[in-house]
């Protein structure tokens, strides 16, 4: 455990001292602010909706560009052999980038606080949505985290590794938005293994346990995804 | 302290290493020696438990690597080639992170990376980014990043790779103080190297172990032809070649160009009987030539290395 929280607090230092974290955070803020403020004078409605809303689109991008170097980048520079040959299990590195990943979803959260705080100033702001919302939110980045990890953990190439983790991300987060594609038999099923659904029930405040179990299952098979292409590879 | 038998590992259907037996015991300096592609790094990465064997056995201590790799792992250091280090980092804030990691506490920490620090030279670049160092630099940190721990056993793949000669010695010394009282295996394909930093030398070849032995002992298990060069003032080819020529054990002498300097370049090829260089000298003596250089070629690994094949 003390070597996860070591690996963990050496990856997330790394974010932040070079330019990436700030661009990155940057570019989340400005997204989810342009799409959040453009319309909410409209709607003229106190409440956080179109930012939850579009938040698994924003998030399965920019979470995956977050996670892409976790792996690839070790595999690539050589590192990964002086990393593997530490006295560490593989569960400890997988677990501590995995974490670092979700905390850096975690503190890119942070700063839209600030527009449920500027809400409740204007208008009779409802936090028990908000709440929810935050907490969907911080499963939803560690859910993606965990995908983008077992994509970084599949290659070498960043590039790569940051495509396949968006599509995997795209899909989770677009299935229940395309059933009607669908025979009437796998609709439910498909329903139910979309992120967005999830998502949706949570943000609405109301937080079930089903909800919690799909989030904590879906990081739970990518990591154990990564740590079987991790033992592969030796 | 390291025990490997009938250790195999195959990627895909290439047989990367073929059975290998080995013993290595503790406090030896052992030099892996053999081609590109002979298989040596294979060897080692599965030595440091980074590869799992296709079969075979390693015990480090007593320890099966299977079954205990954590233990083995704290007893070992290792320095992959190249030295693949973090980039983004600082040389201080790398060492602490793997003290830390190695299970260093608060004071040893600090202790530790103060003995490495002046073990390996770092002092003047511990505030630099890793990644604007040169590759020599790079590679005493890499140093530093193996012996962090204080392993019983140190592994280093081509650690001299790529450096200067002044360099090459910085390392090798850094090598030797530390393979007083510890087990080394490094790995190289230069001869002179291996001569240079170890006990005992391990040829490999297609994954296979070809000789094994002290470096003098190699030299004379492969014991035919020498060259010998001889430079003499004051003498003419023709004498020269009569004289030295008779003598047993001398199959060939070669003139070389000279400059009009009167000095005759004689190269000697000689094979067979030991003490040859004694009687060319007493032979010389008795004449009034005078001897301005004498030197015997030293046998390049290419020439150990082809013998050795050829007889496997």
């Amino acid at each position: 455990m003390t070597r996860t929280l070591q690996i963990f607090k050496k990856e997330l230092k790394d974010y932040f001292v070079s330019p990436i974290a700030y661009i990155v955070i940057c570019i989340f803020l400005l997204i989810t602010g342009w799409f959040f403020f453009s319309t909410f004078f409209i709607f003229n409605q106190a409440n956080l909706r179109t930012f939850f809303t579009l938040l698994p689109l924003t998030f399965s991008f920019v979470i995956p560009a977050v996670t892409m170097r976790l792996f690839a980048e070790e595999l690539h520079s050589g590192s990964y052999e002086m990393l593997l040959t530490l006295p560490v299990k593989l569960s400890d590195i997988v677990l501590g980038k995995f974490l670092a990943g979700a905390a850096f979803a975690a503190i890119m959260l942070g700063p839209t606080l600030v527009y449920g705080l500027s809400i409740s100033f204007i208008g009779d702001l409802d936090w028990g949505p908000v709440a929810g919302g935050y907490i969907g939110a911080v499963l939803l980045g560690a859910a993606y985290s965990a995908i983008g990890v077992f994509a970084s953990s599949l290659t070498k190439n960043q590039i790569v590794a940051f495509i396949t983790g968006m599509v995997i991300c795209f899909a989770l987060t677009l299935f229940d938005k395309v059933v009607f594609f669908f025979p009437p038999q796998v609709v439910d099923v498909f329903t139910h293994i979309a992120a967005g659904y999830h998502f949706e029930n949570i943000s609405k405040g109301i937080l079930d346990t089903r909800d919690v179990l799909y989030f904590a299952s879906v990081i739970f098979a990518f990591l154990y995804g990564a740590h079987l292409v991790m033992q592969e590879k030796r | 302290m390291i025990h490997v038998e009938k250790l195999t590992k195959f990627y895909g259907s290439f047989c990367a290493v073929d059975q290998i037996d080995l013993d290595i015991p503790k406090g030896e300096i052992t030099g892996l020696l053999g081609p590109n592609g002979a298989g040596k790094t294979t060897s080692l990465r599965m030595l440091t438990g980074y590869l799992v064997p296709t079969s075979g056995a390693i015990r480090i201590k007593g320890l099966s690597l299977d079954e205990d790799v954590l233990a083995v792992k704290r007893l070992v250091g290792y320095l992959p080639e190249s030295a693949p280090l973090y980039h983004n980092i600082l040389v201080y804030d790398y060492l602490d992170y793997i003290a830390q990691v190695r299970g260093l506490d608060r004071r040893h920490k600090i202790g530790r990376i103060h003995e490495l620090v002046d073990l390996c030279g770092l002092s003047g670049i511990m505030h630099k980014n890793i990644g604007e160092l040169s590759k020599g630099l790079r590679q005493r940190v890499g140093l530093a990043h193996a012996m962090m721990g204080d392993p019983e056993i140190l592994v280093l793949d081509e650690p001299t790779s790529g450096l200067d000669p002044n360099q090459i010695v910085e390392i090798r010394d850094i090598i030797r103080a530390f393979g007083k009282e510890k087990t080394i295996i490094l790995s190289t394909h230069i001869l002179s190297e291996a001569e240079a930093a170890c006990d005992r030398i391990v040829i490999i070849d297609k994954g296979r172990i070809v000789a094994d032995g002290s470096t003098e002992s190699l030299k004379q298990g492969t014991g035919e032809e020498r060259t010998i060069h001889l430079t003499l003032l004051n003498a003419d080819f023709d004498a020269a070649n009569q004289t030295l020529g008779a003598l047993d054990g001398v199959s060939r002498v070669e003139r070389m160009d000279t400059p009009d300097s009167g000095e005759l370049r004689l190269k000697l090829f000689a094979g067979g009987p030991d003490r040859l260089r004694e009687r060319i000298y007493a032979c010389v003596k008795q004449t009034d030539w005078i001897m301005v250089e004498f030197t015997q070629e030293a046998k390049s690994l290419e020439k150990i290395f082809r013998d050795l094949t050829r007889e496997a």
